[in-house]
């Protein structure tokens, strides 16, 4: 048994990771050594042929999120473990799952950027590029953990939205929470609700690798199951061929947007604390969440209120509610570890009487409760 | 009296797929051709087969057949074809690349596939140039010769693929071209039958492109070419060394019994199991 069901365990967040991954059923990895993420692949590696499933190290980055979708396609749940820089090279391979549509799971655990940065240090520096990373219009599920045992829960669930939505799913968790340590009471393995891989139910000549269902999506046949289909980066109708007629590129590019606006509901997940009664509310993701609760303890005993908003769902990013919640009021801090990504999104979000106000850390160490608690002070 | 269909129809997306996107007197149909008559004569299932390419003229070689087919970014064809092989080695992974695509854009791919014996083989069809983009220089480009990119001649050295991918480790190794066909099938055919990693080079001819820059004449005089600069192994040895000059030698370079990539990780598996219940 590697997952230890029903126990409790002091763990590390690439750990919880790679037993996550387990637990999801993984039947492949390929990947290359890139810290801060390279517990998960050396971890994997040990784990993986005592179960009889595939491990492999590629020869660089693009190569290995190449091999994964190649992984997919004939029939094995399959996941990476990168950081920034990796994370950079694999926009290719990102971008041609999702036009192809393929489920992959990408976990890059941040670390200061630009270039080689700060590879043991923390950031947020890609936000941005997990959601823009890969050129041309394209749908992405980004998912943000903020301790140890969301990194097991999150990338079951990363698994499972990537086969639910038939797309890649990349989780992003920081450096702090890769490489920090704590308690974790692991679940029963029948409490765990892990998504099977769809298989098509149709006749071989009915099938469509695109068919154009209710949900958008269809199940993918794999590779050697008697469907054959043709895959291709090229824009493609729904049996995969090649096309530029206007009609199938725009049903094509409309499907893959539309598989995810139009299930907003399934995918938006937030958590909030005091954001009603409060008019100052931090923003806060990933580690950086962990100190906004703590400083708002703090502000608590200053009979001060402040709310919490946190997205664990980065991408798609919680528009309505944001809007909802946010709109109203007097100020919303944005701490990030970066110089100011997803408050874009913030200020996107909510209308002009909003002061929205950044925090920024870009040394690669963590924003502390006092950092979070003088900001709001300074505000209110 | 309805005319007979050649067996090779049956392999192809005949009906739907074509006409198909290749240059007239371009080399690359003759060795999809060479391919087919080679997987019918392994006996392989159409369903067992996938057909893995990256980015250019040859890549667009799995859209024609009936495989399970994947066209996929620039280079990487081998790349995903080591995946689709890990996650399911029942499967025949066949890839189709041009001398840019395996050799520069891919060439670490390519290396690293040759080193890791992973059971594919590969076809690289070099016709000297990039065909899709418009005619620039590749790897294999001769020296002096005009390209789109080198309109004042080639100033760097090719490879010599084969002798890159007995370096590199490859199993199988041969170097034919589409002028000598029974030869290419036979080479494909020994290819598919090796087990590791296997290279099949095809010279063909790009008279859109390569042979107008530097006025090689049309598809014939190509050909021609192909015949009159090229010798095998054993007329190789019956010349003298200065005789070779210039000429390019076809042939099966190497053929090698090595455990393959997949054999390995078995081993591995089961050893690692081994030893957890030894633990115990």
């Amino acid at each position: 048994m590697i997952v230890p069901w029903g126990e409790t365990r002091l763990v590390q967040g690439n750990e919880a990771v790679a037993l996550g991954a387990i637990a999801a059923g993984i039947g492949f990895f390929a990947g290359y050594p890139i810290t801060p993420s390279t517990e998960i692949a050396e971890l994997l590696a040990q784990y993986m042929p005592l179960l009889d499933k595939k491990w492999i190290q590629m020869e660089d980055e693009i190569a290995s999120i190449s091999a994964l979708i190649g992984g997919r396609l004939a029939g094995s749940k399959s996941m990476t473990a990168t950081s920034g820089p990796g994370f950079s090279l694999m926009q290719e391979g990102l971008g041609y799952a999702c036009m192809t549509e393929v489920p992959v799971v990408v976990v890059n655990v941040m670390r200061g950027g630009p270039s080689t940065g700060l590879p043991t240090q923390a950031a947020q520096g890609d936000v941005m590029q997990a959601r823009w990373g890969t050129h041309g219009d394209h749908p992405v599920i980004a998912l943000a953990p903020s301790n140890v045992k969301e990194c097991f829960e999150l990338t079951i669930k990363a698994f499972n939205l990537s086969e639910t939505f038939r797309t890649p799913v990349i989780l992003l968790p920081d450096e702090i929470i890769g490489h920090m340590r704590e308690r974790v009471v692991f679940p029963l393995e029948e409490d765990v609700h892990v998504v099977p891989m769809p298989i098509p139910d149709v006749p071989v000549e009915w099938y469509e690798h695109y068919h154009e269902s209710t949900s958008n999506v269809s199940p993918m046949a794999s590779f050697g199951s008697g469907y054959r289909y043709h895959v291709t980066g090229l824009t493609h109708d729904v049996h995969g061929f090649p096309t530029r007629k206007e009609s199938e590129v725009i049903a094509k590019m409309e499907r893959l947007k539309h598989k995810i606006t139009r299930r907003l509901d399934e995918l938006e997940d937030v958590q909030m604390h005091d954001v009603e009664e409060s008019s100052v509310v931090i923003f806060a993701y990933g580690s950086v969440y962990r100190s906004a609760l703590a400083a708002q303890a703090i502000l608590r005993k200053k009979r001060k209120t402040v709310g919490i908003f946190r997205p664990v769902t980065l991408w798609p990013f919680p528009d309505r509610t944001v809007k909802e919640m946010l709109d109203s009021k007097d100020v919303v801090l944005v701490p990030e570890l970066n110089q100011g990504q997803i408050i874009h999104e913030v200020e996107r979000m909510t209308r002009d009487s909003v002061r929205v106000v950044p925090l920024h850390r870009i040394d690669g160490y963590e924003i502390t409760p006092e950092e979070i608690v003088d900001a709001v002070m300074e505000v209110i | 009296m309805s005319p007979t269909i050649p067996y090779e129809y049956k392999y192809l997306r005949a009906k739907k797929r074509f006409p198909h996107v290749w240059c007239p007197g371009c080399g690359i149909g003759i060795v999809m051709g060479s391919i087919i008559r080679a997987v019918d004569a392994m006996g392989w299932d159409k369903d067992d087969i996938v057909m893995v390419s990256g980015i250019g003229c040859t890549s667009r070689m799995p859209v024609y057949v009936d495989f399970n087919t994947l066209h996929t970014t620039h280079g990487r064809g081998l790349a995903f074809g080591t995946g689709v092989k890990m996650a399911n080695p029942k499967l025949n992974v066949i890839a189709v690349m041009g001398d840019g695509d395996s050799l520069a854009i891919g060439g670490n791919h390519i290396i690293h596939a040759a080193r890791r014996n992973i059971d594919i083989t590969a076809i690289i069809v070099n016709n000297n140039n990039y065909g899709m983009t418009g005619g620039q220089f590749s790897p294999t480009t001769p020296p002096g010769a005009k390209t789109s990119t080198t309109p004042y001649g080639m100033i760097e050295p090719g490879f010599d693929v084969c002798k890159l991918m007995d370096g590199a480790g490859a199993s199988f190794v041969a170097r034919g071209t589409v002028y000598h066909v029974t030869e290419l099938d036979n080479m494909i055919l020994k290819a598919f039958r090796k087990r590791g990693f296997s290279v099949v080079e095809a010279l063909a001819p790009c008279p859109t492109n390569f042979g107008r820059a530097n006025r090689l004449g049309g598809p014939v005089e190509m050909m021609q070419l192909l015949k009159d600069n090229t010798i095998n192994l054993s007329q190789q040895k019956a010349m003298k060394p200065g005789q070779t000059e210039g000429k390019i030698v076809r042939g099966i370079f190497v053929d090698r019994d090595s455990i393959p990539y997949g054999d390995r990780y078995e081993v591995l598996c089961e050893n690692a199991r081994k030893a957890a219940e030894a633990k115990k």
